[in-house]
């Protein structure tokens, strides 16, 4: 299965020391590799690794992701806002899956 | 005679084979799940002990957000929240979340940066059966705290996989 593109909600506009709160999704089976399918055959492992979210090139949260991480992963954190920029989300996953998304972040006064 | 001595062979080696199958079968059956299936506490705390690379761990300053009780232990939602005012000089440098009684204790590992602003995330975990979770977090001056939290599972909900 293809994972779609992930969802990402963050405000697009924010003041300069705030700390704004990201939440994103993404929709992928997260299969440990243990799990039989109905007619017992394993199904095979596929699980995303990693996940990191940087903002103009310095990293802000860096997560190894193991068997216990429930499928379509989650994950809400926050960022503190220095100046405008983009912010580049990363996964990666078994068989050199890579799912990339950038969101850019402006300055309002 | 021949043919008679032929049948006697094939129905010794046909118990051999069968002997055998039943031997694996058993070994199947009650020798690997309890090793495999399940980690235990011990395992839980070693795994913890070596994501924090030995350092002691204190109690306090993290804070968990896990339901008492769910009925769904494939995606139950956490809260994690750390004490710390996350400046360049004081901050959570990273927090690992270990389970008791899954498959296999590790569940993730979080890098955090300065640039966090707050030390707090939310994220869905699986849970296989009721047990206790440990959520440890190192400070960039090396130190490590650490706190547990108990949910318990109901009957028929799934987990790890």
């Amino acid at each position: 299965m293809k994972p779609d593109t992930p969802r990402i909600d963050m405000p697009t506009t924010a003041k300069i020391g705030e700390v704004i709160q990201i939440k994103t999704k993404i929709r992928h089976p997260m299969e440990t590799g243990w799990r039989k399918s109905n007619d017992g055959q394993t199904v095979p492992r596929n699980r995303l690794t990693q996940f990191s979210c940087s903002f103009e090139g310095e990293t802000i949260i860096n997560a190894q992701y193991d068997s216990g991480v429930a499928s379509d992963p989650y994950l809400l954190f926050y960022a503190k806002v220095t100046k405008a920029g983009l912010f580049d989300f990363r996964w990666e996953g078994d068989n050199n899956q890579v799912i990339h998304s950038q969101v850019a972040l402006n300055i309002h006064l | 005679m021949s043919i008679e001595i032929l049948t006697e062979r094939l129905i010794t080696r046909r118990q051999a084979v069968s002997f055998g199958s039943t031997a694996l079968l058993a070994i199947a059956l009650f020798g690997l799940p309890v090793t495999s299936a399940e980690a235990t506490p011990k395992q839980a705390k070693n795994r913890l002990s070596e994501l924090t690379k030995g350092a002691e761990r204190q109690k306090g300053r993290v804070h968990i957000t896990l339901p008492k009780l769910t009925q769904d232990g494939k995606r139950t939602r956490i809260k994690v929240a750390i004490d710390s005012p996350m400046t360049d000089d004081d901050f959570v440098r990273s927090l690992h979340i270990v389970a008791e009684r899954n498959t296999y204790p590790d569940i993730a590992s979080y890098e955090l940066s300065p640039l966090s602003g707050k030390a707090e995330i939310v994220t869905r975990i699986r849970i296989a059966k009721s047990q206790t979770i440990i959520v440890a977090a190192e400070m960039n001056d090396g130190s490590v705290y650490y706190a547990k939290a108990r949910c318990k599972v109901a009957r028929g909900a799934g987990g790890c996989g």
